[in-house]
């Protein structure tokens, strides 16, 4: 058994994580900049997460033999103050280079601001200029449909082609929408706020399994590094097949990262 | 429910013997929830949007109709247009809408 985790946060997790996750079955994660629990303090800050990410991060995860890609951006929690993002954003640049970086996310809206919503503008049009896939954040509970809503529109006002950008974190109320308007849609399985694997099972039965994937989006909250084999577990003993199971926790996840010539791995 | 029905692949008795004890303990947690805030001590409000948002949902639970999981996500939405300049000063988010006109479609 082979799976991608498509969205983790392994700089909040610990090796021990890794190694679980390697005995399960991963072969690949992808890792997207995202708020770490405070608001940093300068850009440079930033930057030094970014080595993190590109640098270390692909190290530590080597060591388990699970290949680690990432993403950059300022999450849409830090990205209200219009000149402090912009600052950080005129540093990602030099981060594209790096050859484990697979595009700009996880960039999106936290509470539906206007100030959030440039700084989303911008960065898609950084995306679209440097001709990178986007991985989007989608707002939490009461704010995720219209703040999905607002992001797709602002997705749609760009060029980039809707098969290049997955709109994560999407539930019952988003999934439709999102898989409509040409996007590719990421269920993530977190244990309070987002889905569990009964859920995102229950999505893939209604709406199919083209253009989705699941994620465990595991970071420093409550959350699990080894929900995407648990939602593999479960589909299965759902009397799903094993040739979908791999679809959607591996093979789709293979299908949308390859559109970035740093994505390889060999499943 | 027509474009939805036999999507998933077990029987309905396959179903409830393999989900009925997780759901029996998890609906058994949202009434013993609702006894907690009957039980508790008088606060400083009469009533609370996201309690009210709570019931409101139990009643899509038990309407006959399909789609519930979405229908409840979208009663928990906020329905508003209204985007404001800044998040500075606003707490995260409750799961539920406060505003008068509540959530919805």
């Amino acid at each position: 058994m082979k799976y991608i985790d498509p969205h983790i946060h392994m700089v909040s997790r610990t090796t021990d994580d890794y190694q679980r996750m390697a005995q399960s079955g991963c072969i690949a994660v992808t890792e997207p900049a995202f708020w770490a629990g405070f608001d940093r303090s300068s850009a440079q800050g930033f930057a030094d997460y970014f080595r993190q990410l590109t640098e270390y991060e692909p190290r530590r995860a080597a060591l388990f033999g699970i290949q680690h890609f990432t993403w950059l951006c300022i999450n849409p929690k830090e990205a209200d103050d219009p000149g402090f993002a912009r600052e950080v954003i005129s540093i990602i640049p030099e981060f594209l280079k790096c050859d484990t970086v697979l595009g700009i996310g996880e960039i999106g809206l936290n509470k539906n601001t206007k100030n959030e919503l440039i700084i989303l503008e911008e960065q898609i049009a950084l995306a679209e200029t440097h001709n990178q896939l986007v991985l989007v954040h989608t707002p939490h509970l009461e704010d995720k449909r219209k703040g999905t809503r607002l992001i797709m529109d602002a997705l749609s006002a760009s060029n980039i082609d809707a098969g290049r950008i997955l709109i994560d974190h999407v539930e019952e109320h988003t999934v439709g929408e999102v898989l409509d308007r040409g996007f590719w849609a990421g269920m993530t399985l977190y244990p309070d706020t987002k889905m569990t694997p009964q859920r995102a099972t229950d999505v893939i039965e209604m709406y199919g399994s083209e253009r989705i994937w699941m994620n465990s989006a595991g970071d420093w909250g409550c959350s699990d590094p080894l929900a995407v084999p648990k939602a593999r577990v479960e589909m299965s003993r759902r009397g799903h097949t094993m040739s979908l199971i791999d679809k959607v926790t591996l093979e789709n996840p293979m299908t949308f990262l390859s559109q970035s010539p740093n994505f390889k791995v060999n499943a | 429910m027509s474009d939805l029905a036999k999507t998933c692949p077990q029987t309905r008795e396959q179903v409830i013997n393999m989900y009925f004890l997780e759901h029996r303990a998890k609906l058994l947690d949202v009434a013993a929830f609702l006894d907690r805030i009957d039980r508790a001590q008088p606060g400083t409000a009469s009533s609370d949007f996201r309690e009210a948002a709570l019931k409101g949902a139990i009643g899509v639970l038990i309407d006959g109709q399909s789609q519930r999981a979405k229908r409840v996500l979208e009663l928990f939405s906020d329905a508003t247009a209204e985007m404001p300049q800044s998040a500075h000063g606003m707490k995260g988010a409750s799961g539920a809408v406060k505003t008068a006109t509540g959530g919805g479609k």
